[in-house]
């Protein structure tokens, strides 16, 4: 089985305040890491490699320093792994992060599953795994939390729909989002982290991709557009009751009374 | 539209614009700074540059005809014969936007047997239901369902698209975006209306610590999924006004890679999302045990217990009590929050609710900027006292 799984560097931080005077973000370092949901997307992979066989292979879209992600799933266990980098992806919003990722991928030949994360800590959309999905023309499932088997040509996942569990195959190639608790990401060993040490990122650019539309590329090929952001508001009017308890259990008893609470 | 772009002879490299980007997106090459893929174009270094080396470039965009994009429509979803009541707040947010601009709202309904849900949605301010009914479409398979959902914005070509951000719409909102090649907002907390027909959306990003302000001005439908229980719910019309036009389901859009075999339901009491009142245990509670003194509380009230995610952590709670960005939203009419600290990640999933009151030792406690009101104090000593005090209440009425 031929397995792509997206990855994506994120802020190690999602610590992130703006000073109410100046509109201005306050950050406190610029360290980055793998998306924290990614990880289970590639801990899946690797598992059903070891059942099924076959090879996994990561991607990511992103700056050249997004090779450092690349680079942390060889250490976990990836064979192969691509970093799609281009002055002109920059900008991109879900549906020019999409189709890039969908490009990308174009190149890399035949596959039979791609897994996502189920959503990165600073997009935070959980949209470009369906997207990436319906450029390529493939079905896809998302918030997996179990995967049942490996079928002749397909899979079958319990789909978490909230208020029911699906169990659903899905025909390769196909395209699968998954939950946390779908299996328990593994931790790099070192022994792996000295034997990938000089493995790189394979880099692909816009001139790589077939499809040479510029307009359907980073800020150009974005149809969202970001036009401000604000800190969340907060209670302006509100009451403040301390002293000792007996008293102060006494109010509430009678806010919750006079709300028809009681 | 354009780019930004940094006018070497001007720029320092004083660095200020690396450490402004919310999205990281700009670095330092050699003697250069390159804005990267990571550019949202928010334009927060182009504003705050101190030496004004950042520009934007004119980008030709192709403009579209935007008046040939009429009309709101509501991607109308239903469990097991009844309405998910997030579509009926979409329909009432979709008729407060299309009085605007004067545009009509429509439903889109796709099941098997849903004509009493179609009439259903005419008892509110909706112009057309679309239907796509078949046996077929008994379960959600996102191929199918995005199939029926391109014929019919084919057919309507509908301005503004709402779907529920429940796990089915944001399954299926993406790829009928991406079939469209449009842009489409997740998890939208408040949603505005241009004259022009941009519609304005506001969600949380970076996990809630900040709002983001997104429109779609290029292209058409403009696709955004809502959160659910942050608008109030359409209310019925005095005389109903809607009909129903019913699609054909053409069989080439049936054709799916997707078997379903089993749907279980969950079987869980209702969820914290549904209760009106909810008490939320957060690490102020010191051990496991004493969870049941908040449960009773709970239960005297009529409503369940919640809690926040260090507690889920622990093992105390399941997951799906957990409150928050990475929990659920609640809306509920009462939330009583015990001996939480009202991290943002938290208060992101309730600060809409109705009446916030707060019970927290620290004054300080960032909780206290939004519960409507807040009490310092130990909820050791005041839960119990409270407890007591509703019960002889009840005593009381008995006599
Ligand atoms: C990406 C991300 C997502 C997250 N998502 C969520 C989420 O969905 N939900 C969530 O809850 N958290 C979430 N968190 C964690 C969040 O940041 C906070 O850590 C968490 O909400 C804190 O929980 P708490 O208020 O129970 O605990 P604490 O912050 O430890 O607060 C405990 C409070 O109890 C008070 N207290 C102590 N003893 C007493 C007493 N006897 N009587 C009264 N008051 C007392 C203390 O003064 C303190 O304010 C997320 C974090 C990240 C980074
Ligand atoms: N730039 C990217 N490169 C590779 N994969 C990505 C990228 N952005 C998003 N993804 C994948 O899509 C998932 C959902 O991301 P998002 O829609 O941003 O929440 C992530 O967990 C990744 O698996």
């Amino acid at each position: 089985m031929k397995i792509i799984v997206c990855i994506k560097q994120v802020p190690a931080t999602s610590n992130v305040e703006i000073d109410p005077a100046t509109g201005v973000l306050k950050r406190e370092g610029a360290e980055s890491k793998m998306n924290p949901y990614d990880l289970y997307a590639l801990e899946t992979a690797l598992r059903l490699k070891e059942k099924a066989g076959g090879s996994v292979t990561t991607v990511t879209m992103g700056p050249p320093q997004a090779e450092a992600v690349i680079k942390e799933s060889f250490i976990l266990g990836a064979d192969e792994g691509y970093v799609f980098s281009d002055r002109k992806f920059a900008g991109s919003d879900v549906l020019a992060t999409a189709y890039t990722l969908a490009q990308g991928i174009r190149i890399l030949g035949d596959f039979d599953l791609i897994i996502c994360g189920k959503q990165t800590t600073d997009g935070d959309t959980a949209q470009v795994g369906p997207e990436v999905a319906e450029f390529l023309g493939i079905p896809h499932v998302t918030w997996v939390r179990a995967i049942r088997e490996v079928t002749e040509g397909g899979i079958v996942v319990e789909q978490d729909l909230g208020t029911s569990f699906v169990t659903a195959e899905l025909k390769f190639p196909a395209l699968i989002t998954v939950e946390k608790e779908i299996y328990q990401p593994r931790l790099p060993s070192y022994r792996r982290k000295l034997q990938t040490a000089g493995k790189q990122g394979k880099f692909f650019s816009f001139s790589d991709f077939a499809d040479d539309d510029e307009e359907k590329y980073g800020l150009r090929g974005s149809a969202t557009q970001v036009e401000r952001i604000f800190p969340p508001e907060i209670n302006q009017d509100r009451i403040l009751w301390d002293g000792d308890a007996a008293l102060v259990a006494n109010k509430i008893y009678a806010l919750l009374k006079g709300k028809n609470f009681i | 539209m354009g780019q930004l772009v940094i006018k070497q002879t001007r720029c320092d490299l004083c660095g200020e614009c690396i450490t402004l980007c919310p999205f990281n997106a700009i670095t330092q090459q050699g003697d250069k700074i390159e804005i990267g893929p990571g550019c949202k174009l928010c334009k927060l270094c182009l504003k705050n540059c101190p030496r004004q080396a950042i520009g934007l470039t004119d980008g030709k965009r192709p403009t579209i005809d935007k008046n040939q994009w009429r009309g709101i429509l509501v991607y109308a979803e239903h469990h097991g014969g009844n309405l998910h009541p997030v579509t009926l707040e979409l329909i009432g947010k979709a008729k407060e936007l299309a009085e605007v601009v004067g545009h009509p709202v429509y439903a889109l309904l796709i099941g098997d047997r849903i004509g009493e849900l179609a009439k259903k949605l005419l008892q509110y301010p909706v112009d057309k239901v679309f239907t796509y009914d078949a046996k077929e479409l008994r379960h959600f398979r996102v191929d199918v369902y995005t199939n029926l959902f391109a014929d019919c914005l084919q057919e309507v070509k509908p301005s503004i698209v709402l779907v529920g951000a429940t796990s089915i719409g944001r399954s299926l909102a993406p790829r009928v975006a991406a079939r469209f090649r449009t842009g489409l907002t997740a998890d939208c907390t408040t949603l505005e209306i241009r004259e022009n027909t941009d519609l304005v959306q506001i969600r949380p990003a970076f996990g809630g610590n900040i709002m983001a302000q997104i429109i779609t001005p290029y292209t058409r439908p403009q696709f955004a999924t809502v959160r659910y229980k942050v608008m109030p719910p359409a209310r019925p019309v005095k005389e109903p006004w809607g009909t129903v036009v019913n699609r054909t389901v053409r069989p080439e859009f049936l054709q799916s890679a997707i078997t379903v075999r089993e749907v279980a339901p969950r079987e869980e009491a209702p969820g914290i999302t549904e209760a009106e009142v909810l008490v939320v245990a957060g690490r102020g509670v010191r051990e496991q045990k004493d969870l049941s003194l908040l449960e009773e509380l709970a239960a005297l009230l009529g409503g369940q217990l919640a809690t926040t995610r260090p507690l889920v952590e622990m093992g105390w709670a399941r997951y799906t009590q957990q409150i928050g960005l990475s929990g659920r939203t609640v809306k509920p009419k009462l939330i009583i929050t015990c001996g939480v600290s009202g991290a943002v990640q938290f208060s992101a999933g309730m600060n809409t609710s109705e009446c916030i009151v707060a019970i927290n030792k620290d004054r300080n406690a960032p909780i206290f900027q939004l519960a409507h009101y807040g009490v310092v104090g130990d909820l050791y000593a005041i839960v119990p006292l409270l407890i007591a005090q509703i019960k002889k209440g009840r005593e009381k009425i008995a006599l």
